[in-house]
């Protein structure tokens, strides 16, 4: 991991890494990535991924609707909100 | 009254011998005097407590109370309270104040139990001892220079300090356990699906789960028969059948057939620990139980699954912390991107920033196969260990952490080494299986902890094996040091 890595890796997930910081960051990430690369060793040939641990599989519902709306309770927990919306910085000009 | 576990508190309760008021407010005084020394609570909630212990006293005059009528207890600080602060340990949700309850405190007060306040934790539970927090790191009771272990760390030194007789916890790799182990306590992980997650603010969805953090095994049996239930609001919760699980504490575990995996006794594990646990498991012989060694030989492959799979889980997770919604926003944002990068970047925390971008390196395009994959077809060899284990066996013992706690700082300038703390829980979540930490000794005047672990939903076999340990010895009535 360079500091062009952490870059584009920063932009993926949409956090801001201080030039400060970059450094320490690239080195930690390395540090866990060596971790995990113990897994290539591993001989996996023919194993299904497992992504619950009972095999389930997602549960379905009835069509139907179950919840109220609580628009106005939720909003009140927003940083910026009027007239039932959510306000974020200008997007298209 | 501060010594009296939740079996003889209900008991006393019962008899009249105390009002629930009396004793929720013998609690507040005690968090109020004394959790300067230890920072286990990031919020006291008196006055919830003191209503709630008022209307648990009118039902127990009038000889209708559920179970855990009047009993204080702890939450977690994940697990949303509505109306109530929950911040997850986290300067991103220091603001946020749930419109709902998670199913798990719904079930505590549908019991009767009052709520003193909001424990500390590691940031969004990622960490194992507790320093990850934005309310400060909280202090080991039995030494407060060592840390309490993580995530469940204010959930484990409320306990033992004796500011709550009983906390709610979670466990993802180990959260519940190495903290009960590190502070002297029984920590129960149950089943993957057996306690409902909503409402449990998510780390990593297919290994979150939520468990009791007690003194005796007794109160986590009891704990876990109000938090325990089929939940329609959580979909990865299972519906199997409920127990009474403290119907079999005293049965008899003459016959009981326990496998100790080799590989969990390896170079890493402290040798006085090691002592401990074989002596453990040695008075287990003593008790009628059947002691052969087997071998669970992915062990070593639980640690790098563990980290692609949790910070891939992560980082889906946590992108709902967008700044716009509700949580932390940064001041004056040029644009939209800006909002986002800023706010996540000044919201979350060291090791929370270190796991979402992990866990989007781990998923980005080129890479999915080679990590994401390759560690999900792992984790099946882990549970086909297990599952293999548990025909000859009926549960596996071991140690739950490789040595007692650690001091402040001592790891966390190096996240591998913090990453190998859990080499012996992590296993357990991967493979959905149920795990209990109860205490085997002292190394060092710091509190060793045994691993049991059990098969699918064997939560009543592992407490009943953990209560008659705990008839048989005193390892869990030792009180850290200068507790009043």
């Amino acid at each position: 991991m360079d500091r062009s890595d952490i870059a584009k890796l920063a932009e993926l997930a949409r956090i801001e890494v201080s030039e400060a910081t970059v450094d320490e960051v690239a080195k930690s990430i390395t540090d866990v990535l060596a971790l995990v690369d113990q897994l290539q060793a591993a001989d996996t040939e023919g194993v299904a991924p497992m992504a619950h641990p009972l095999d389930a599989t997602q549960r379905l519902r009835a069509d139907q609707v179950s919840e109220d709306n609580r628009r106005e309770q939720f909003q009140t927990q927003a940083p910026a909100a009027e007239q039932g919306l959510y306000l974020v910085p200008k997007v298209i000009d | 009254m501060h010594n009296l576990t939740i079996a003889e508190l209900i008991k006393g309760l019962g008899n009249k011998d105390f009002s629930s008021e009396e004793l929720t407010r013998h609690y507040l005084n005690r968090i109020q005097r004394l959790d300067g020394n230890y920072n286990s609570y990031i919020s006291v909630t008196e006055d919830i407590a003191l209503e709630q212990a008022q209307a648990a006293d009118k039902r127990l005059a009038a000889g209708e109370a559920p179970a855990l009528c009047g009993v204080p207890i702890a939450h977690k600080d994940i697990f949303c309270t509505n109306g109530v602060r929950t911040s997850c340990g986290s300067k991103m949700l220091d603001n946020f104040v749930p419109p709902y309850d998670a199913t798990v405190v719904e079930n505590f007060r549908n019991d009767g139990a009052v709520m003193l306040g909001k424990v500390n934790m590691d940031e969004f539970a990622m960490g194992s001892s507790n320093e990850t927090s934005f309310y400060g790191a909280v202090k080991n009771p039995w030494d407060t220079n060592c840390v309490p272990g993580g995530s469940s760390g204010g959930s484990a030194a409320a306990v033992a300090a004796r500011l709550a007789p009983a906390a709610t916890a979670t466990d993802t790799g180990g959260s519940i356990r190495q903290p009960a182990s590190l502070c002297g306590l029984t920590g129960l992980k149950p089943t993957y699906g057996r306690v409902s997650r909503w409402g449990m603010i998510a780390f990593a969805s297919s290994l979150d789960q939520g468990g009791p953090m007690t003194r005796t095994a007794e109160d986590a049996a009891i704990m876990l028969n109000s938090m325990a239930s089929f939940d329609a609001k959580d979909s990865t919760c299972v519906d199997h059948e409920l127990s009474d699980y403290t119907a079999s504490l005293n049965d008899s575990i003459a016959g009981l057939k326990i496998g100790v995996p080799k590989e969990y006794f390896s170079e890493g594990l402290n040798p006085q620990t090691a002592e401990r646990i074989q002596a453990a498991i040695a008075e287990y012989e003593k008790l009628g139980a059947q002691v052969q060694e087997i071998s669970l030989p992915h062990t070593h492959l639980a640690v790098p699954a563990y980290y692609v799979i949790a910070p891939a889980e992560c980082s889906a997770n946590l992108s709902r912390f967008d700044g716009v919604r509700y949580g932390y926003r940064c001041e004056d944002p040029k644009d939209l991107a800006d909002l986002y990068k800023r706010s996540r970047g000044e919201g979350f925390g060291e090791e929370v920033k270190r796991r979402i971008m992990v866990g989007a390196y781990a998923l980005s395009a080129g890479y999915y196969d080679a990590y994401y994959r390759k560690a999900q077809q792992v984790r099946r060899l882990i549970k086909q260990d297990f599952v293999d284990a548990f025909q000859d066996v009926d549960v596996i013992m071991g140690p739950t952490a490789t040595a007692p706690a650690f001091e402040f700082g001592a790891k966390s300038n190096d996240p591998v080494a913090m990453y190998l703390e859990d080499i012996y829980t992590i296993a357990t979540n991967l493979a959905g299986l149920p795990g209990l930490s109860i205490p085997c000794g002292l190394v060092d005047n710091k509190p060793v902890g045994l691993q049991l672990i059990g098969n699918f939903f064997a939560e009543a076999k592992l407490l009943n094996a953990a209560h008659q340990f705990q008839l048989a010895t005193d390892f869990h009535t030792l009180t850290a040091p200068g507790i009043e």
